[in-house]
C-alpha cells in the first residue's frame, strides 16, 4: 500500500480537481530520484519503516514541507534543506568525533587519560567557525522574512476573521469586493465520532471555500471576533495569528491551480481542531465567474425557504436583511429549517441534546434565557456574549436562519417558548 | 545560621547530640539541605508521573483519528495541565533537589545559608500541585489555554484557571525563594579557598540560574496577575475592548519563559559537566570557557523572548532582531559541546548508567539544539510555529536534556546520597530503554509537524494518522520505562549493595573526596581547607 507511487501522488493531492495521470506521477518520480542521495535513502529508508510498523494506515506519509504553491512556500522549501544539509554535515562531524571517542578512548579497552583541559587556540576556533556559518545560514533567512512582510502592491485584500471557531472572509478590496461569508468545517459528525467512515479530506474540508485568482497577490489581513486564532495554508508559507481588536497582515501570491488545505493553528478553545481553512485557487475567468455567482446569487437567494438545504441557506449568508425576512413562516417550517442551522452552529457547545456542557456551555434545555422574553434571547444571539464562547451571530446568519434556529432552541428538549418570526429579529438589528 | 558560620563553636557536634524530632515530623520539620533536597527530588519525582500519565491521555486520544477517549475541553486540560506540571512541578524541583543536595556539600559549606526559608520553599509546592490537581475538580475543570495561558482565552476558562494562577504564584514563590538562598550561600559560605573558580560547574549554573530566576519569576507572577484581574475585576489589560493588548500578554510571559527554558537547561549543564568528566577520567576541558558559556546563554536569554512569536505579526525590524539574537545562543551553546567532547577526546572512558544518560543527552540534546536553528530562523518558522515540529524540539531539549541529566544525577550522586549502589544491570536497561522509545515518540513529530499538523489539537486529518501512531507506541513504551527507574530506586533503597567510599574513579569533587559515603546527616561543620 505505501509503494513510492500512491506516496508521491497522496504528497500532491494539494492539485486535487486534476487527476494526475501514471505518467505524470512517473516523470515527477524521475525528477525527484535526482535529488541528493540523502534525502533519497532517508525516504527509502521512511518508507520501509512505514510501510514496516503499520500495514493499516489509511493514507501515505507525509514527512516534509507540503509542496509549494507559492514563491515564499518555496523558498521557505530551500532554505530549510540548505540549512538541513548543513545541520547533518555538523551532525556527522561531531557525533563522528563522540563516537569514534567513545569507541576508541575506552577504559577497557586500556585506554589511559590525558591530561590536557585547556586550550585557546581551540576554543576561540570553535566560537569563531560556529558564527561564520551562522552568517551564512541567515543571509537568506533575512531576505525571505523582508519578502513575507512585504504587504505592498496587492490586487486583492480579504479579511479574514477568527471565530470560535469558524473564519469569516470579507473581500475588502479588489475584484469581488463586498463579497463576504463565513466558512466552517463540513465534516459531519458522526465522522468525527467514528460512527461513519472517515472521507478523503477529514476534518480539512469546509462549507465556503475562499476563492481566489492564480497569480494574484492576495493580501490577507486577520483579525479575531473572541480569541486569538492563527491563519494558515502550509503550502503558501503564510501563517498569520489574528488577533481580536487588531488587524495584522500577511500575504501570498498562488502559483498553481488547486485547493490548498490548512487548520487554524493557535489554540482557541474547544474546537479549536475543529476550524479548516480552504483556498480555492481558479484561473483569472474562473473567479470572475465565481464572484459574478456571489454578487448575484440569484436562485440561491430564492432557495431561503423551508425547502432548502441547511448548507445552501448558510451560503447565502451574506445577505443578512434577505426580502424573505419579510415573510411569515408556520412554526413547524421554522423549527425544520433551525434544526439544520443548529447542527450546523450550535451543536458543538450546546450539544444535540441541548445539555450543553455547563459552566463554559450553558444547557439550552430549560434554559431561563431561552424559555424567557423572546427579545432577549435574540439580542443575545445576534450580539454574542462578552467574555464567553457565545459569539455574536448578528452577521453570521440570516433573519430567516436566525428566527429558525430561534424557534428550534423554543420548542425542543422540553422547552415550549413560542415561536420567533425574522420580523422580530429583523426589529432588533441596529 | 550563626551557628552554621561559626567555624569553632560546633566544632565536635554530632548528630546525637540534636533533638531532632522523628517520624512525619522530622520531614515537615526539617531544616536539613539533604532532608530538603530528597524531599524535592520525591516531589518532583510524584509530579513526574502525574504529568506523565496525562501525557499517557493524550498520547491514546492522538493514537488514531476521530475523538474516542476524551472530550476536546479535557483534551486540552491535558495539554495544559501536562505542560504546568512538567515545568514546575517536575523539572524545575528535582533540580532544586540536586542544588539543595550538592551545593552545600560541594563549596564546603554545612547547610544551605537560609535554613528555615529552605524549608519553607519546599512545603509551598505540594500546595501548589494540590491547587493544580484541584482545578480538575471544579466547575469547568482545569483550564485549557496550554501551559502558556494566552490571553484573552484564559477570560473565557472556569475557576479552575483561577486555581491555576494561585498555584503558579506559590510556585514562583518558593523558585524565588529557592534562589536566593542558592545565590547566597554561593557567594557568602564557600569553604577557606573555595574561589569561585575554583567551584564544580554544577554550583556555578546555578549561579547564575538563581539569577535568572529571580529576574524572571516576578514577571511570570505579573502577567498571571493580570490575567487575574482581567478576568475579575474589571481591567483590560489584554483584553482589546478596553485598550488592552493580547499580544502584550505574550511578550510579558516569554520575556519570563524564554530565561524559563535556561533555568531548566543549565543546571543540567552543570550536572553533564561533572559527570562527563568522572567518567572520562579526566578533567573538565575549558572550565574557563564553560563558565563564560554559561553567563553568555543566560545573558542573551533576555533578549530572545520574541522568537516565539514570529506569527504574532511583528515589524520585519522585530523579526530580524529576533532571529539574529537566536541564532548567537548557538554560539556558545556550541562551544559547550565541544569542550565536552574535548573532555571526552583521549579519556579514559567507562560507561557506567550516568554516563550512558549524559551520553544520551548530548546525542539528543545537539539533535533539539539543531531543530532550534531552524526554528530560529524567523522566515522558516512562519511555517513551523505551532505545529508539531515544536513539540519535537522543545521535548528533545526538555526530556532528553533535562529530564535525561536528572536521571544521570540521580544514579550518579545515589551512592553519595544512600550509601548504596543501584543495579547496574537494570539502570542500562532503564536507559536504552528510555533512549528507544523517546526517539520513537518525538523523531517523528518532525515530520508530523513538517507536514503541518498543528499542537494541541485532539483529532487530526488522515494524512498524521501514521506518525501519531507511532509516537503514541513509543510514549507508552517511554512512560513504563520510567517505572522501572522507580522500581530500580526502591531496590537500591531496600536490598542495594554497599557503595564504596569512591564508587566512580574520577570523580573528583569535595562531596566525594572530603566526605564519607553516604554523607553524613550534618557535613563540613568545619570548613575544610582548599588550596
Amino acid at each position: 500500500m505505501l509503494n513510492s507511487r500512491s506516496f508521491v501522488a497522496c504528497a500532491f493531492e494539494q492539485r486535487a480537481g486534476q487527476q494526475r495521470t501514471k505518467k505524470e506521477v512517473m516523470v515527477f518520480e524521475r525528477v525527484s530520484m535526482q535529488r541528493t542521495s540523502i534525502i533519497k535513502l532517508a525516504r527509502i529508508a521512511l518508507m520501509a519503516l512505514a510501510a514496516f510498523t503499520l500495514a493499516g494506515a489509511a493514507q501515505a506519509l507525509e514527512w516534509n514541507l507540503r509542496e509549494p504553491a507559492t514563491k515564499i512556500g518555496a523558498d521557505i522549501h530551500t532554505i530549510h534543506e540548505y540549512v538541513m544539509i548543513l545541520i547533518v554535515v555538523i551532525f556527522v562531524g561531531v557525533f563522528g568525533v563522540m563516537f569514534y571517542s567513545v569507541f576508541a578512548h575506552r577504559k577497557s579497552k586500556g585506554a589511559k587519560a590525558a591530561n590536557f583541559h585547556e586550550n585557546t587556540t581551540v576554543e576561540i576556533i570553535w566560537t569563531v567557525i560556529p558564527l561564520l556559518l551562522l552568517i551564512v545560514i541567515v543571509w537568506p533567512a533575512t531576505k525571505l522574512v523582508i519578502a513575507q512582510k512585504d504587504t505592498t502592491n496587492s490586487e486583492l485584500t480579504i479579511k479574514v476573521t477568527g471565530h470560535q471557531w469558524k473564519w469569516g472572509y470579507d473581500y475588502v478590496k479588489g475584484e469581488g469586493e463586498g463579497i463576504s461569508f463565513v466558512s466552517q468545517l463540513k465534516t459531519p459528525h458522526a465522522q468525527i465520532e467514528g460512527t461513519e467512515s472517515k472521507g478523503e479530506n477529514y476534518l480539512l474540508e469546509v462549507d465556503n471555500e475562499m476563492v481566489v485568482p492564480i497569480g494574484k497577490k492576495v493580501r490577507i489581513l486577520t483579525t479575531a471576533a473572541d480569541v486569538i486564532h492563527s491563519w494558515w495554508i502550509p503550502a503558501f508559507g503564510a501563517k498569520q495569528d489574528a488577533m481580536p481588536g487588531f488587524i495584522r497582515d500577511t500575504h501570498f501570491t498562488a502559483n498553481k491551480l488547486g485547493v490548498y488545505r490548512g487548520q487554524c493553528v493557535e489554540l482557541c478553545g474547544k474546537n479549536h481542531g475543529f476550524m479548516p481553512i480552504v483556498v480555492r485557487v481558479v484561473s483569472a475567468e474562473d473567479y470572475t465567474k465565481w464572484v459574478a455567482s456571489q454578487k448575484n446569487p440569484g436562485a440561491v437567494s430564492d432557495a431561503a425557504g423551508p425547502a432548502a438545504d441547511a448548507s445552501t441557506v448558510v451560503a447565502a449568508a451574506p445577505a443578512p436583511a434577505a426580502a424573505s425576512a419579510a415573510k411569515t413562516y408556520t412554526p413547524a417550517e421554522l423549527k425544520t429549517m433551525g434544526e439544520k442551522i443548529y447542527t450546523a452552529n450550535c451543536i458543538g457547545c450546546h450539544q444535540a441534546t441541548g445539555k450543553g456542557m455547563p459552566p463554559a456551555f450553558p444547557a439550552l434545555s430549560g434554559s431561563k434565557v431561552v424559555n424567557g422574553d423572546k427579545n432577549v434571547q435574540i439580542a443575545l444571539v445576534l450580539n454574542g456574549k462578552q467574555g464567553t464562547a457565545m459569539a455574536a451571530f448578528g452577521k453570521q446568519l440570516n433573519d430567516t436562519e436566525l428566527a429558525s434556529v430561534l424557534t428550534y432552541t423554543r420548542n425542543s428538549w422540553g422547552n415550549n417558548a413560542g415561536v420567533v418570526q425574522p420580523a422580530d429579529v429583523a426589529a432588533l438589528r441596529k | 545560621m550563626s551557628a552554621v558560620l561559626d567555624p569553632h563553636g560546633h566544632a565536635h557536634d554530632h548528630d546525637d547530640h540534636h533533638h531532632t524530632p522523628t517520624g512525619l515530623m522530622r520531614w515537615i520539620t526539617t531544616t536539613n539541605h539533604k532532608d530538603i533536597g530528597s524531599m524535592y527530588l520525591w516531589f518532583s519525582f510524584v509530579m513526574f508521573m502525574v504529568g506523565g500519565a496525562m501525557a499517557m491521555v493524550i498520547r491514546a486520544e492522538l493514537f488514531q483519528p476521530g475523538l474516542q477517549l476524551v472530550n476536546p475541553d479535557f483534551f486540552n486540560s491535558m495539554t495544559t495541565m501536562h505542560g504546568l506540571i512538567m515545568v514546575f512541578g517536575a523539572i524545575m524541583p528535582a533540580f532544586v533537589g540536586f542544588a539543595n543536595w550538592l551545593i552545600p556539600i560541594q563549596i564546603g559549606a554545612a547547610d544551605m545559608a537560609f535554613a528555615r526559608m529552605n524549608n519553607w520553599s519546599f512545603w509551598i509546592l505540594p500546595f501548589a500541585g494540590s491547587l493544580l490537581i484541584m482545578s480538575f475538580f471544579m466547575p469547568g475543570g482545569a483550564p485549557g489555554v496550554g501551559w502558556t495561558m494566552y490571553a484573552p482565552l484564559t477570560s473565557q476558562m472556569g475557576i479552575g484557571m483561577d486555581l491555576t494562577i494561585f498555584a503558579v504564584h506559590l510556585l514562583g514563590m518558593s523558585s524565588i525563594m529557592g534562589s536566593i538562598n542558592i545565590v547566597t550561600t554561593i557567594l557568602n559560605m564557600r569553604a577557606p579557598g573555595m574561589t569561585l573558580m575554583k567551584m564544580p560547574l554544577f554550583c556555578w549554573t546555578w549561579l547564575i540560574t538563581g539569577y535568572l530566576l529571580i529576574a524572571s519569576m516576578p514577571v511570570l507572577a505579573g502577567a498571571v496577575t493580570m490575567t487575574l484581574t482581567d478576568r475579575h475585576f474589571g481591567t483590560s489589560f489584554f483584553n482589546a475592548a478596553g485598550g488592552g493588548d493580547p499580544v502584550l500578554y505574550q511578550h510579558i510571559f516569554w520575556f519570563f519563559g524564554h530565561p524559563e527554558v535556561y533555568i531548566i537547561i543549565l543546571p543540567a549543564f552543570g550536572v553533564i559537566s561533572q559527570i562527563i568528566p568522572a567518567f572520562s577520567r579526566k578533567p573538565l576541558f575549558g572550565y574557563a570557557s564553560m563558565v563564560y558559556a554559561t553567563a553568555s546563554i543566560a545573558i542573551l536569554s533576555f533578549i530572545v523572548w520574541a522568537h516565539h512569536m514570529y506569527t504574532t505579526g511583528m515589524p520585519v525590524a522585530g523579526q530580524l532582531f529576533f532571529m539574529f539574537a537566536t541564532t548567537l545562543i548557538a554560539v556558545p551553546t556550541a562551544a559547550k559541546i565541544f569542550n565536552w567532547l574535548a573532555t571526552m577526546w583521549r579519556g579514559s572512558l567507562s560507561f557506567e548508567t550516568p554516563m550512558l544518560f549524559a551520553l544520551g543527552f548530548l546525542f539528543l540534546f545537539t539533535m533539539g539544539g539543531f531543530s532550534g536553528l531552524v526554528l530560529s530562523l524567523a522566515a522558516v518558522d512562519i511555517q513551523l510555529h505551532d505545529t508539531y515540529y515544536v513539540v519535537a524540539h522543545f521535548h528533545y531539549v526538555m526530556v532528553a536534556g533535562a529530564l535525561f541529566t536528572a536521571f544521570a544525577g540521580v544514579y550518579f550522586w545515589f551512592p553519595k546520597w544512600t550509601g548504596r549502589m543501584y543495579d547496574e544491570t537494570l539502570g542500562k536497561w532503564h536507559f536504552w530503554l528510555s533512549m528507544i522509545f523517546f526517539n520513537i515518540t518525538f523523531f517523528v513529530q518532525h515530520f508530523s509537524g513538517l507536514a503541518g499538523m498543528p499542537r494541541r489539537i485532539p483529532d487530526y486529518p488522515l494524512m498524521f494518522e501514521t506518525w501519531n501512531k507511532i509516537s503514541s507506541i513509543g510514549s507508552f513504551g517511554f512512560g513504563l520505562s520510567q517505572l522501572l527507574f522507580l522500581y530500580i530506586i526502591l531496590k537500591a533503597l531496600r536490598s542495594g549493595e554497599k557503595a564504596p567510599a569512591l564508587p566512580w574513579e574520577g570523580a573528583d569533587s569535595l562531596e566525594w573526596t572530603h566526605l564519607p559515603t553516604p554523607a553524613p546527616y550534618h557535613s563540613f561543620e568545619t570548613p575544610p581547607v582548599i588550596k
